[in-house]
């Protein structure tokens, strides 16, 4: 199934356009759930989407969004070769892969200041490209190498960064919705400026701290952004038979806290959301909710063959591939042409070539390293 | 030096360390505006306010994370549990995240935090109030453990704790906040973390105490010592992790007998761990078999006479030793 996946995303066609009624994201008051059971439906959302974000693109900076653009692909491509490098047995343990939620960590991270801080769970190794780390740090970590960001002792599970303000990469559902939210309290107690970006899946809503942590932000006011990437799977449970409600985004309203449902295929439109978070941030330190509804095309890791959920269920997402549809989106806007999208590729592809031979050649950590870092 | 009871002892650590780092700050339930639940933070909200002496929901999980958080971040917070009891909850932060982050992210980001408040029994507060938990959490590398047993141990070594760039799980005792001891006045007086000291001097059998086992051992050998005119050493290692082995092993060296009282329970506990590296470092000098007096394997029973059955005391202590000396 994985290798049907890979396959097709990056080059498929745009679908037809057609037409339909289909209730998508906005203010965040009104939204429901869109699930994309018939794929014409999924088409005209694909329209809908496109149309909404050629508004969007044209208020964006073209070096920005080609920027964009350019870490969608290199997310997708890294993280193909990931499985590949995976099956040839070069990766260890978990791996977790990010193909079909590009759109989630792109558009919400790349509208942050530099000095902002990340946190996130397991499905790490884009958004840590997406804060600035090398594409080589990120592979040699993963190949548990002496280049690897963290020297080879986290894995796939867990990059971190102090420099960019990336704060890992998290393993135990929901931890990290707590320590996120001890940042932005450090923040607001250093009265930096800063806002703090805490992603996690919809099944960490599950866990008590969830729900622990969004008390205390709305509580003491702590400019967190909390971004549940909903990708409708924890493992192999979807959220149907996981979760008594569907609204993610309104549980913050027993909280009082401002939230958002957005299209997670739409990166346009997880910008825009975000910004307005960051803005509300900003401004007087209070927190959002933003539950950003995507599709995890691949397996929860690697090594989950996928028996819950049809062949014909992913690919109804696949229509609406948020890289194929941005892409449709720059160009008629006249943003960006084929033979621009054509050295993106090349580039992501150069770069993740790059990144693979220098995770090749990069030594094992020196045994002494077993001992070094458990204590301060 | 002052006469200070431990509970101000520890009042004076936070209230020093408030004032001298302006990144230190506390955090717990009932810590600010009810000035604490056994009031060792007592004032510290009116002198400092709601920015250094923060009263959060009952949530110990949500602020135990916020402490690594907020840690990770450049801040020195001092997480107040109302029982260690209830910091298993916060166990997830503790185990899976503070002690481990230094680690997993490549020694990148340190998290300076101390986790405080009080362990083991109390008086007849039952099972769930009752456990001490320093086996437990001395388990996990990537955490330090200490237990204070007087007034100046309290207060130098809380000191010390929040200086510290590791996360520790300082534990203190519900039944020794009263205690009163003679404290420095030095605002600078720190004891440092991993240093044992010898509460007794003595040649004939060495007593390794802990928390509230250090006052009955000390008991114990004065009856010891009038009753048979035998000289008992008493050791506190005061830092559970890292262990201060050597002056244990070189008291053994002295006395060839050793004693381990402690609180906890006794299935792979702290006792257990010393035993093994006495076994180790000092094996030849034994010349009687170590005895160990810890609680009971059994939840604590609320019941006044079956407490005080299950808890270490003076009269066990002594029949340790007497055992171990052949008296």
């Amino acid at each position: 199934m994985e290798d049907l996946i890979l396959s097709k995303a990056a080059t498929r066609q745009k679908p037809a356009a057609k037409t339909a009624k289909v209730s998508t994201n906005g203010t965040g008051k009104t939204q429901g759930f869109t699930d994309f059971v018939e794929v014409e439906q999924a088409k005209a959302e694909y329209v809908k989407r496109r149309a909404s974000q050629l508004a969007a693109i044209k208020k964006t900076d073209k070096k920005l969004l080609r920027e964009m653009l350019y870490q969608m692909v290199l997310g997708r491509i890294f993280e193909e070769k990931c499985a590949e490098v995976y099956r040839m047995g070069k990766i260890g343990g978990f791996c977790h892969l990010y193909i079909g939620q590009e759109a989630i960590g792109v558009g919400s991270m790349m509208a942050l200041e530099k000095t902002d801080m990340v946190i996130t769970a397991y499905r790490d190794h884009v958004q840590a490209m997406i804060k600035g780390m090398t594409p080589e740090s990120v592979m040699a970590e993963l190949y548990g190498k002496e280049g690897g960001c963290v020297g080879g002792k986290g894995g796939s599970m867990h990059m971190f960064s102090k420099e960019l303000e990336f704060y890992g990469g998290h393993g135990i559902v929901g931890g990290q919705i707590g320590v996120g939210t001890g940042m932005a309290y450090a923040a607001k107690y250093k009265n930096s400026g800063q806002v703090t970006l805490c992603f996690f899946g919809e099944a960490a809503v599950n866990q008590g701290i969830f729900h622990e942590s969004l008390n205390m932000a709305q509580l003491w006011k702590l400019p967190c952004i909390y971004i549940c990437e909903n990708n409708q799977y924890g493992m192999g449970t979807s959220q149907a038979r996981a979760m008594s409600s569907r609204s993610i985004a309104k549980k913050a309203e027993a909280f009082e806290m401002a939230n958002e449902f957005v299209d997670g295929m739409d990166v346009m439109a997880v910008r825009d959301a975000t910004l307005r978070a960051i803005a509300r941030a900003r401004k007087d330190g209070s927190p959002t909710l933003l539950e950003i509804r995507a599709y995890r095309y691949m397996g929860h890791s690697m090594s989950d063959p996928g028996n819950y959920r049809t062949r014909d269920e992913i690919l109804k997402y696949q229509e609406r591939d948020p890289i194929v549809l941005f892409k449709d989106s720059l160009k008629a806007a006249k943003v960006l042409t084929d033979k621009d999208f054509e050295k993106i590729d090349q580039e992501a592809n150069e770069a993740v070539d790059r990144a693979v031979a220098f995770a090749d050649e990069s030594p094992y950590p020196a045994e002494s390293e077993l001992f070094t870092d458990v204590l301060a | 030096m002052a006469l200070l009871t431990i509970r101000d002892a520890l009042n004076e650590a936070l209230r020093e360390e408030i004032l001298r780092d302006e990144n230190v700050f506390v955090m717990g339930e009932e810590v600010a505006e009810y000035d604490g639940a056994y009031k060792v933070t007592r004032g510290l909200w009116k002198e400092f306010g709601d920015k250094r002496v923060v009263d959060t929901p009952i949530t110990e999980l949500g602020f135990a994370a916020v402490g690594v958080g907020a840690a990770m971040a450049g801040l020195r917070p001092v997480i107040e549990f109302m029982t260690w009891n209830f910091s298993i909850l916060a166990a997830d932060q503790i185990i899976n995240h503070a002690a481990k982050m230094l680690y997993m992210s490549g020694g990148q980001f340190k998290v300076p935090i101390v986790f405080r408040g009080p362990n083991g029994s109390a008086y007849q507060v039952s099972s769930q109030h009752s456990q001490a938990l320093e086996a437990f959490y001395a388990n996990f590398p990537g955490l330090k453990v200490v237990m204070p047993s007087t007034a100046a141990d309290a207060k130098g070594l809380l000191k010390s704790a929040i200086r510290d760039d590791n996360p520790i799980v300082f534990l203190e005792q519900e039944r020794m906040y009263g205690l009163k001891g003679e404290v420095p006045e030095d605002p600078d007086f720190t004891i440092p973390l991993g240093v044992a000291d010898i509460k007794r001097e003595g040649k004939d059998c060495t007593i390794v105490a802990r928390s509230m086992t250090v006052p009955l051992a000390l008991q114990a050998a004065e009856l010891i010592q009038t009753q048979f005119d035998v000289s008992v050493e008493v050791i506190d290692p005061r830092t559970i992790k890292p262990l201060d082995i050597d002056t244990i092993v070189n008291s053994i060296k002295k006395t060839n007998r050793l004693v381990i009282a402690e609180e906890s329970h006794e299935f792979a506990s702290v006792g257990a761990e010393i035993t093994y590296q006495v076994m180790d470092h000092a094996f030849d000098y034994l010349d009687a078999p170590i005895k160990r007096i810890s609680t009971t394997e059994t939840p604590m029973p609320y019941a006044k006479n079956l407490e005080t059955l299950a808890l270490p005391s003076v009269e066990k202590i002594v029949a340790a030793v007497k055992e171990v000396c052949y008296l």
